[in-house]
């Protein structure tokens, strides 16, 4: 690994892992590593593992800034959030005293960071610019995935043990409407026209389909890999496309991604990865899609127009989150 | 601002509470137990050093109350625990009577196998249910089993099933049984046995101890003299007061490792196990309780559970429609061991994975892999449906 100066601009130093043609992405992709603490660094065209620096205890949750020159880190273990420059994996700053962050979602204007509070049972709303925390709800125990609305008006967090998906009203920091899911809901997916907010639930091997008009459940789909029994399924991670067309879906202990059709709401294929996956990421084209499989740490690297594994490359202890600078 | 925004936040629960006072439904889980249960009894051991595996499991039972305020709050719920106690199982029938008389339908009880059974026949006529948290008899779940009497605790032949797993797996097939004098000693030995015919694991001797330095009884109280003949894999001790299976580690005349009730352990539940959310619970029970969780500590907090979340998935608080939901196979309770858990008709056993753990760490989750079953692994665990064991 070759590591050189570069000058941007006046008065800003980047130290480069590798050198892009210019100051755009950096095809970097970062691995955070519940387990060992690290951040894992590849490279988006050749799927090597460049480098791997030590963050925070415990880092999971991974999310760019508005403008996606800064990450954010989420360290359970530290009550810390680590922001970090997209470019170089700088240290930019640290804001403490956020209660054991677990996942979290960004306000559309950038501003505020919506975090899970694993241990404290609630959502904190944090002001990115002072590191403060500004706002406060209550949750049921556990909660785990945010989702913001595009508007910034509401945010949707699921608690895990409660069984709740809770619709939080931004502007007043109360709750809207808490909504009965499936057993241990995970994470979400809004489609682009928000009408549907579709949300894992691990234990019941299923994702649930809310009407966010509604704020009730309109359907499941139920996932089962050739050999696998329902509860076998454990589904976590969820991601749409862009188009709102297709959702990957991270099963868990049952080793494998399902694509799912969006419309018909029908699994179209399943994906054997490695063990655990949970962590899922599209590459910008939507043409790669990156698995995080927690118990055989590595990242599993998928075609996403022909549904074949490409490759699997070790990272560290238990990856959790994926981040692509592309 | 933030102490602004804070007492927005408690103005509109409060507002919230008293104009939905009206509507919010309570429903009260009765908690009963033996006052004076020798179970309980502190420094029991010679050298009044406290040997005995669990503590009362009530604060198992609080934290599942606790957890439940918010899904109450969606459901305009509320839950609590109503406690009742006695020195018999006449007294625990009278507390049934008193507590069902305000409504009260669900009891926990903590209490020994006996207590269990003769409460059970007590109440056999009315429309409640009876949760045994602390009692591994296999009796309870086999001959003495009774329709309203819902175990959430594993029994005996579950741990010991899952010991012959771990016992096959490392292809340790000759086992050497170590057995106290007490009644659950024997009764976990017993269970022992049917699980090593059951997985082909070969019992070479079963060989009784008794606690004391007489040098006329050696053969039953020195461990190297009661080790030493023949040759096995690994020692299975029943000691469940734990007063003579604390000193055969590194004692035996062979070096073997140990398993039962020292060593090696099958239970429903440790401190060290980490996955499946479990490091999240351990914390919320030690920050409340001031101790770390156990068996039957996880057994109370899931019969709770088990009952609320019959309540919130039927909507109802008609009996016999929350009955039925919880027996029946809909039923997914998550109990942190990452398979949903959910009572087996036949015997209501609450089917789940069973954690084999050292002194710190849990080495297996059971069912093992490779250890299958046509419809659920975890059946593998205990009295299996066509084992016909309980006629309900």
């Amino acid at each position: 690994m070759i590591g050189f100066l570069r000058r941007l601009s006046p008065g800003i130093i980047v130290l480069m892992a590798v050198a892009p043609a210019a100051a755009g992405p950096s095809g970097q992709i970062y691995v955070t590593n519940e387990k060992s603490s690290t951040i894992t660094v590849l490279d988006n065209k050749t799927h090597k593992v460049i480098r791997s620096f030590k963050t925070c205890k415990r880092p999971r949750g991974v999310h760019f800034s508005k403008d996606r020159t800064q990450f954010y880190v989420g360290c359970a273990d530290d009550n810390v959030i680590v922001v970090y420059e997209t470019a170089t994996a700088k240290l930019v700053k640290r804001i403490r005293g956020i209660e054991e962050p677990e996942t979290f979602d960004l306000s559309p204007d950038g501003k505020t960071l919506y975090v899970s509070n694993e241990e404290d049972a609630a959502v904190s709303f944090v002001d990115v610019e002072t590191g403060k925390v500004f706002g406060y709800v209550e949750l049921g125990e556990e909660p785990e995935g945010v989702q913001v609305t595009a508007d910034g008006s509401t945010v949707y967090v699921a608690s895990e043990a409660a069984n709740i998906v809770h619709v939080i009203d931004t502007a007043t920091a109360t709750i809207k409407a808490d909504i009965l899911v499936g057993t241990r809901p995970r994470r979400f997916a809004l489609t682009p026209d928000e009408k549907e907010l579709w949300v894992s639930a691990e234990l019941a091997g299923q994702v649930d389909i809310i009407d966010t008009r509604t704020n009730r459940t309109t359907g499941d789909i139920v996932f089962l890999p050739t050999g696998f029994r329902r509860n076998e399924v454990t589904p976590v991670d969820i991601m749409m496309t862009a188009d709102g067309k297709t959702v990957y879906v991270a099963l868990g202990r049952a080793n494998h991604v399902a694509v799912v059709d969006v419309a018909s709401r029908k699994v179209r294929d399943y994906i054997l990865v490695g063990k655990r996956p949970w962590g899922l990421a599209l590459s910008r084209d939507e043409k790669t899609l990156y698995v995080a499989n927690g118990l055989s740490d590595d990242l599993t690297i998928i075609n996403a127009v022909s549904l074949k594994v490409v490759k699997s490359v070790p990272v560290g202890m238990v990856p959790y989150g994926i981040l692509i600078d592309d | 601002m933030r102490t602004l925004t804070i007492l927005l936040l408690v103005g509109v629960v409060m507002g919230s509470m008293s104009s939905r006072a009206a509507e919010i439904t309570t429903i009260a889980v009765g908690y009963l137990e033996i006052t004076d249960d020798p179970r309980y009894e502190e420094k029991r051991a010679y050298a009044r050093i406290r040997v005995k595996p669990h503590d009362r499991p009530l604060p198992g039972a609080e934290l599942a109350i606790r957890e439940s305020r918010i899904l109450g709050r969606a459901l305009k719920m509320k839950f609590r625990l109503e406690r009742g106690k006695g020195k018999t199982a006449a007294d625990l029938a009278g507390e049934v009577e008193r507590l069902s008389a305000v409504g009260v339908r669900y009891f926990l009880v903590d209490a020994d196998a006996v207590v269990l059974d003769a409460l059970a026949k007590a109440t056999a006529d009315r429309d409640l249910l009876l949760f045994n948290i602390s009692e591994p008899s296999d009796v309870l779940r086999a001959s003495g089993c009774q329709a309203h009497l819902i175990h959430t605790l594993p029994s005996y032949a579950m741990r010991t099933d899952a010991l012959a797993q771990v016992l096959i797996a490392n292809k340790w097939r000759e086992v050497l049984v170590l057995k106290g004098s007490l009644e659950g000693d024997a009764a976990y030995a017993a269970a022992f046995q049917a699980s090593a015919k059951r997985f082909g694991v070969k019992v070479t001797a079963i060989r009784d101890f008794v606690l004391g330095n007489d040098p006329r009884e050696r053969g039953k109280n020195n461990i190297r003299l009661m080790t030493a003949k023949d040759d096995y894999d690994v020692v299975f001790i029943a000691d469940t007061e734990g007063e003579f299976g604390r000193y055969v580690p590194f004692q035996t005349n062979r070096p073997r490792p140990i398993i039962g009730t020292e060593g090696l352990i099958a239970e429903a539940w440790h401190w060290s196990w980490e996955r499946h959310g479990a490091p999240q619970l351990n914390q919320r029970f030690e920050k409340r309780a001031k101790r770390r969780m156990t068996g039957p500590d996880w057994a109370a907090w899931m019969a709770v559970k088990a009952v609320i979340e019959s309540i919130v998935r039927t909507k109802s608080a008609n009996f016999n429609t929350v009955r039925a939901y919880l027996k029946g196979d809909r039923m997914t309770l998550d109990g942190y061991k990452g398979t949903p858990s959910s009572f087996r008709p036949w015997d209501n056993q609450l089917r789940q994975p069973v954690l084999v753990h050292t002194h710190n760490a849990v080495i297996e989750r059971a069912p093992l892999k490779g250890f299958l079953h046509p419809t659920e692994n975890m059946d593998t665990l205990g009295f299996d449906r066509g084992d016909k064991k309980c006629r309900l």
